[in-house]
């Protein structure tokens, strides 16, 4: 008999449009059969700001500044179970495609070159975090276990991933649920 | 500098080495030589002059690392990175030639004068370390030389008014055998072949036992047979002198001492086959051999040995030409060589069907290795039963070995196969060895246990090379600039081989800078296994070999790198906000990323 | 010589000179290929068509079939071996799919959907390559080229053109097309040239019509490249 304990599981957007988290939700009325199972930690659905110990981390979004080091690496040192959800955690998506340009050069594009601004300068809070020279995928950074691409994974998918990995079967997204679009 | 080349100098060209397509790679060469580079302009008219597509001669001159389609310097300086000059020091000399003519590695000169870059293995390794400069070569370099270097240039000194004992080559040859004592006269292996008639002299070939020397071991007479019984009139003897392999140069002193064996052997070959036409495809690295080797070809010619009618025989119209190369060790690889020789890219074709029956221009044709031409003399001169009664029961005859690296008498050493490595080491002065490699790059590490083994197909095969490293030697560092090599010579045609290497370069490299984890070692054994079983050719296939048999002989070596049990990036996180803090010129704790545990510093 | 060898188990008769992959092919048997194509000879560079043969793997599309050969092609190990050379091709290029108009007809991302690539797994390269966006009808999008040569053989052999070539090697290696400006309008490229219809991913596409089939409705939303492939109208279509 399988210990019938909720697992706990944390959610996060990095660099990404939150469009994975939307598509979470389309699960819409799977969600109570969901909850019934899992209970969330860190994630925008709970405002909890630090992870802590978890069975499941869904991370969202590629690694593109300092701060989404420091939250990925919270997450794999806290989820048993670490999984990229959908293109940009995958292979760095959209914001990814800044890549083959010098940062540099983008920053001075934005802050400093285009006319009409006032105090041209690139923003230097220690608040802010800086930008990494290249957007990359999460496993390029930490360990991860498993990958669900989509841009996002439609709901389906996501349901068929978490009911699998909820129920200890190996997840597997194949046919119509396999999108990279 | 202008791109206006005159039309004059395309028609010397032409008229020099041939105006057809599949004489390209040549016309190139030439005028790379003439121009210092292949200018954008040059290219558009050339192939309007041949009546081929731009695109495809823009092709061909970017796939040869010696050809520039962008200005290269007057003075282009190449340092053989082989493992072997490294060792010897290589490095430190580039930098002392770079530091002196100030320029970076790999980048042109301000003054458009020098550039001074890396190649891979020149042959040279008994005597490095060795550079190219142009299409010569210099070797047994040491800082005096390297200056001596460096004022030739500051002084624009023309290559041909630089001091000659600069260029002057050994043959190292330190132990002879059959071939290396054999004294034969000029034409006299060639008679002795012909007075047994075509048929005979087969006869005696498939007597010997003979096994192609190149490294893949393919019995002679079977490759001569079946290109002689192949449909069509025309056929074709090549002459492999494409010695890529790094740490291998015996077919650079058989060709610079016994260059008369090697031409009388591929006239032995046509004898055989009934070819007409032969090439000795020479790698770029030794074009400074051309002259000579020319000179030979001139000599044979007069006294008969080559063209119509050899040696009187009606019927018998033999000649060769020399192709060279342009650095591309892929172009070893006999469709590649062939696909080279054509004038094309030199990526290796589908097999089958095999050159013997499909090869130069679609025609039968015989690729033979250097030693094996020159070894046929042999057979001519003393019959097939006596070069079979040396060697072993699989091995028939005598090897030549290229040895370097850490040993007293470092040079060319021929022996009988069958001879164990530890006599080979005991011979060449090698002590406190911690592994040879013998084959080269795609050859096989051996390891102290093993040092009773025996040179041999059916032991340890080899091409030639037999590179010593003792215990002073990093043996990661050896399979990574094996790692290296391949990855900068994959043709690219395949996607095992093209990205494989590249990301075997990456894991080694990863390594290398400290950022290792367990899972890498996985990875890579992974990466082995696809580039063996599904690359198109041996290139890919045997790149992963150097680090195969490390891993299995010498793991600590490895292991010794692994940073982190679990995993690691392979990029330094914290280098990858250099480019932001130089942008806001923060500095704070904020700024920074730990590249190794995620605690802020 | 015509005779039968086994694909999996299951026979497959070929004809003298047919090749694996076209003999499987003529049974209704389909083998993974990205650079095979019906209309030109086998290329065998991008090796997913990859068997196994008495435990030595060969280019399916290339080979030769001989009698009683047993070949072994859709199983974990073939496929897991096609599923890494994949990743390879994700890793080389910069292939966002979400942002590709090719997406949902492209071979490459449905190949990956069949042999359930789920990560590209290896570290990314992220090459900095150009799109030529010079032709008034055909847009060139470098990144997502794949070196499977269609459009070069296309374009040479076909339309007698030579628009396109390779250059440089290895990993370096890159399309050019026929032009000393490097632009493809200043070649003699047509959008109903071969060339321009052959590409298997969205690197050669046909400018303004990009959307016209909704993504969603596309080729290989629709049914899966093993069934596609293998329609007889596959031989001709883009």
């Amino acid at each position: 008999m399988i210990e019938q304990r909720k697992l706990r599981v944390a959610t996060v957007s990095l660099a990404g449009c939150f469009g994975c988290h939307m598509s979470f939700l389309d699960i819409d009325e799977h969600l109570f059969e969901l909850l019934e199972r899992i209970e969330f930690d860190r994630s925008p659905l709970t405002d909890i700001k630090h992870c802590g110990p978890c069975d499941i981390g869904l991370v969202e979004g590629g690694v593109c500044n300092a701060e989404n080091v420091h939250v990925l690496r919270e997450f794999r040192a806290n989820c048993r179970t670490l999984v990229a959800l959908g293109a940009c955690a995958i292979n760095g998506g959209l914001p990814a495609q800044r890549n083959h340009l010098d940062i540099g050069a983008c920053l001075d594009e934005v802050y400093r070159s285009r006319p009409g601004l006032a105090r041209a300068q690139v923003p230097n809070d220690p608040e802010l975090p800086l930008l990494l020279d290249k957007v990359h995928p999460i496993h390029e950074v930490v360990r991860v276990d498993y990958f669900l691409p989509g841009c996002p994974p439609s709901g389906e998918a996501i349901w068929k991933f978490l009911s699998d990995l909820v129920n200890g079967r190996t997840p597997r997204v194949t046919g119509p649920l396999l999108h990279f679009d | 500098m202008t791109t206006e080349v005159p039309q004059s100098l395309i028609d010397e060209v032409l008229t020099a080495v041939g105006s057809t397509p599949d004489r390209l790679l040549q016309i190139l060469v030439g005028l790379q030589s003439r121009l210092d580079y292949l200018p954008p302009a040059l290219i558009s008219r050339l192939a309007a002059r041949l009546g081929i597509a731009r695109a495809r001669v823009e092709g061909v001159a970017g796939f040869y690392s010696f050809l520039h389609l962008a200005p290269a310097g007057r003075y282009r300086v190449r340092f053989s990175d082989n493992i072997v000059d490294r060792m010897l020091g290589s490095e430190a000399l580039s930098e002392a030639m770079c530091a002196r003519l100030g320029v970076r590695p790999g980048e042109l000169s301000e003054d458009g004068r020098v550039m001074i870059s890396t190649t891979s293995c020149t042959g040279m390794g008994d005597q490095g370390p060795a550079l190219l400069v142009n299409d010569r070569a210099i070797g047994r370099l040491d800082p005096q030389r390297v200056s001596e270097i460096c004022d030739l240039i500051l002084h624009d000194t023309p290559l041909a008014a630089w001091p000659p004992e600069l260029f002057a080559i050994d043959d190292n040859i330190r132990r002879a055998d059959a071939l290396l004592t054999s004294h034969l006269a000029p034409g006299s292996a060639l008679a002795a072949a012909m007075a047994l008639g075509r048929e005979g002299w087969l006869a005696q070939v498939q007597a010997s036992r003979l096994r192609g020397r190149g490294g893949a071991g393919f019995t002679t007479a079977v490759k001569w047979l079946a290109c002689r019984d192949a449909p069509g009139e025309r056929k074709v003897v090549v002459c492999n002198a494409d010695e890529g392999e790094p740490g291998t140069f015996k077919d650079r002193v058989l060709l610079h001492r016994h260059a008369e064996l090697v031409f009388e052997g591929m006239t032995l070959a046509a004898w055989a086959t009934g070819a007409r036409e032969g090439f000795l495809y020479l790698r770029g690295e030794y074009a400074w051999l051309r002259p000579r080797l020319e000179a030979v070809l001139a000599a044979r010619r007069a006294a008969g040995l080559l063209g119509a009618g050899i040696l009187g025989a009606t019927g018998f119209d033999f000649d060769i030409a020399i192709h060279l190369g342009a650095g591309a060790y892929v172009c070893g690889e006999e469709t590649s060589l062939l696909e080279s020789l054509e004038g094309k890219r030199g990526t290796p074709r589908i097999r089958p069907p095999f050159p013997v029956t499909h090869g130069y221009l679609g025609h039968p044709t015989v690729v033979n290795n250097v030693e094996t031409l020159a070894k046929t003399c042999l057979i001519a001169r003393d019959g097939g039963a006596a070069f079979a009664a040396s060697g072993t029961a699989q091995s028939a005859g005598t090897k030549l070995l290229s040895i370097s690296g850490d040993c007293a008498r470092p040079g060319v050493y021929e022996y009988p196969f069958g001879v164990s490595i530890q006599q080979v080491l005991d011979d060449c002065g090698a002590v406190d060895v911690l592994a040879v490699q013998v084959g080269g790059a795609s050859g096989v590490t051996i390891a102290p246990y093993e040092f009773h083994r025996r040179i041999a197909f059916e032991d340890v095969p080899s091409a030639g090379a037999f590179m010593v490293f003792d215990s002073s030697r990093d043996i990661f560092e050896v399979a990574r600039n094996f790692v290296h090599f391949f990855a900068h010579e994959s043709c690219g045609f395949c996607t095992p081989c093209r990205v494989g290497t590249a990301l075997l370069k990456g894991y080694m490299d990863k390594l290398a800078d400290g950022h290792g984890a367990l899972q890498d070692l996985a990875d890579i054994d992974w990466l082995d296994r696809l580039l063996k079983n599904a690359s198109h050719c041996g290139l890919g296939s045997s790149a992963p070999n150097p680090v195969v048999d490390t891993l299995l002989k010498f793991r600590p070596a490895y292991e010794r790198r692994i940073q982190h049990a679990d995993f690691q990036p392979a990029f330094d996180l914290d280098g990858a906000l250099a480019r932001a803090r130089e942008m806001t010129g923060r500095d704070d704790a904020g700024a920074h990323l730990d590249s190794g545990t995620g605690v802020i510093r | 010589m015509s005779g039968t060898f086994l694909l999996d188990g299951q026979p497959v008769p070929f004809e003298p000179g047919q090749t694996i992959l076209e003999a499987a092919r003529a049974a209704g048997r389909y083998i993974p290929h990205l650079c095979w194509h019906p209309d030109f000879p086998p290329h065998g560079s991008c090796k997913l068509c990859i068997v196994k043969v008495a435990g030595r793997h060969v280019s399916g599309c290339a080979m030769p079939a001989k009698e009683g050969w047993e070949v072994e092609s859709d199983t974990p190990e073939m496929n897991g071996e096609r599923r890494a050379l994949l990743q390879m091709l994700f890793v080389e290029g910069n292939h966002f799919c979400p942002s590709c108009e090719k997406s949902g007809d492209c071979q490459l991302q449905a190949l990956a959907y069949d042999l359930e690539m789920l990560t590209p797994r290896f570290d990314h390269f992220f090459p900095d390559r150009p799109v030529d966006a010079s032709h008034p009808e055909v847009l060139l999008d470098f990144n997502r080229c794949i070196y499977c040569e269609l459009c070069v053989r296309a374009s040479r052999d076909k339309d007698g053109k030579s628009v396109f070539a390779l250059t440089n090697r290895g990993i370096h290696k890159h399309l050019v097309v026929n032009a000393e400006s490097g632009r493809l309008a200043d070649t003699d490229f047509a959008a109903d040239d071969m060339a321009a219809n052959i590409c298997p991913v969205g690197v050669i596409l046909h400018k303004r019509v990009g959307f016209a089939v909704a993504i969603g409705e596309r080729t290989y939303d629709r049914a899966p490249i093993h069934e596609v492939a293998m329609r007889p109208e596959a031989a001709s279509d883009d």
